[in-house]
């Protein structure tokens, strides 16, 4: 297997959905290829820091809206 | 004369509320603020990083939302799709506050040599992942990263790694199919981990 198809298969054996052959395959490249390795870390990072980025630290605190902008936001639609 | 019940913020249905809605009563206009537009709120000031422009976000996505209420399916719940327009309506300002146009996906995927290997050698982190994502300017260049997306793809990285609808749900929603969705995603994240690595690898921070 090449980087090449190493990068193309990365999404399928995040979610577990390569055929076994090509499991095969892609477990011999991580054997051998230490930047596909961390190619495939950091985009199993990228995956974990969007989501971090938009995690809700205060999801259990819901805040009330301002009188004036809800007035504002419905002056506006008419 | 809308007939508006006593409390706007009056616990309802959301199938009623989407009703009454599209009925254009002026009661559901206000609930539909009063109700979501906290948390939208928040959210927005998360991604601007300031008040006054995370009001003006706020107010242009419900506007947003109201001119598009008959393109609302149905099929996810109201407060997701809200959501989705303050976090597009922000990423938007965002990405044009930075005047910074999106990048073509294409100069952000990898390159190979002929014989199939990377032209890159990629570099650590300059610090552990769990490291990374406990800091609050981290989490703001991710989203900055995010904004920079060309949009179709940004759209599909949203929908299915941050709000994780099914691969069939957003294909279903942006009449795509679950292939394409697929093909999108792993495009998307592929380019996002090349902004972050210009950002965040050994190599970026000796530069």
């Amino acid at each position: 297997m090449t980087c090449r198809q190493f990068a193309d298969f990365m999404h399928d054996y995040l979610t577990g959905h390569l055929p076994a052959d090509v499991l095969a395959a892609f477990d011999d490249h991580v054997a051998v290829c230490a930047n596909c390795v961390r190619y495939l870390a950091q985009y199993r990072d990228a995956i974990a820091f969007g989501r971090a980025a938009f995690a809700d630290p205060d999801a259990t605190i819901p805040d009330d809206v301002p009188d004036d902008l809800v007035t504002a936001i419905l002056a506006a639609r008419e | 004369m809308d007939s508006q019940p006593t409390h706007v913020a009056a616990v309802f249905d959301e199938q009623s509320l989407v009703g009454a809605l599209r009925a254009g009563h002026d009661w559901a206009f206000e609930a539909m603020v009063r109700t979501y537009g906290g948390r939208l709120l928040a959210v927005a000031r998360r991604i601007c990083g300031n008040e006054e422009d995370a009001r003006d976000v706020l107010q242009s996505a419900y506007l947003s939302a109201f001119r598009s209420l008959g393109g609302f399916a149905g099929s996810c719940q109201l407060s997701t799709w809200l959501h989705r327009i303050v976090v597009n309506t922000a990423l938007m300002r965002l990405r044009s506050k930075r005047r910074k146009p999106e990048d073509s996906i294409e100069a952000l995927l990898p390159a190979f040599q002929e014989d199939g290997h990377h032209v890159e050698q990629f570099s650590d982190w300059a610090l552990p992942a769990d490291r990374l994502l406990e800091r609050e300017d981290v989490r703001r260049l991710v989203r900055q990263c995010i904004a920079r997306l060309p949009d179709n793809y940004r759209d599909v990285l949203m929908m299915r790694d941050i709000e994780e609808q099914s691969t069939e749900d957003v294909a279903r929603h942006l009449a795509l199919t679950p292939n394409a969705v697929k093909v999108r995603l792993h495009r998307a994240r592929q380019a996002l981990s090349t902004l972050l690595r210009r950002e965040l690898t050994t190599e970026a921070v000796c530069q």
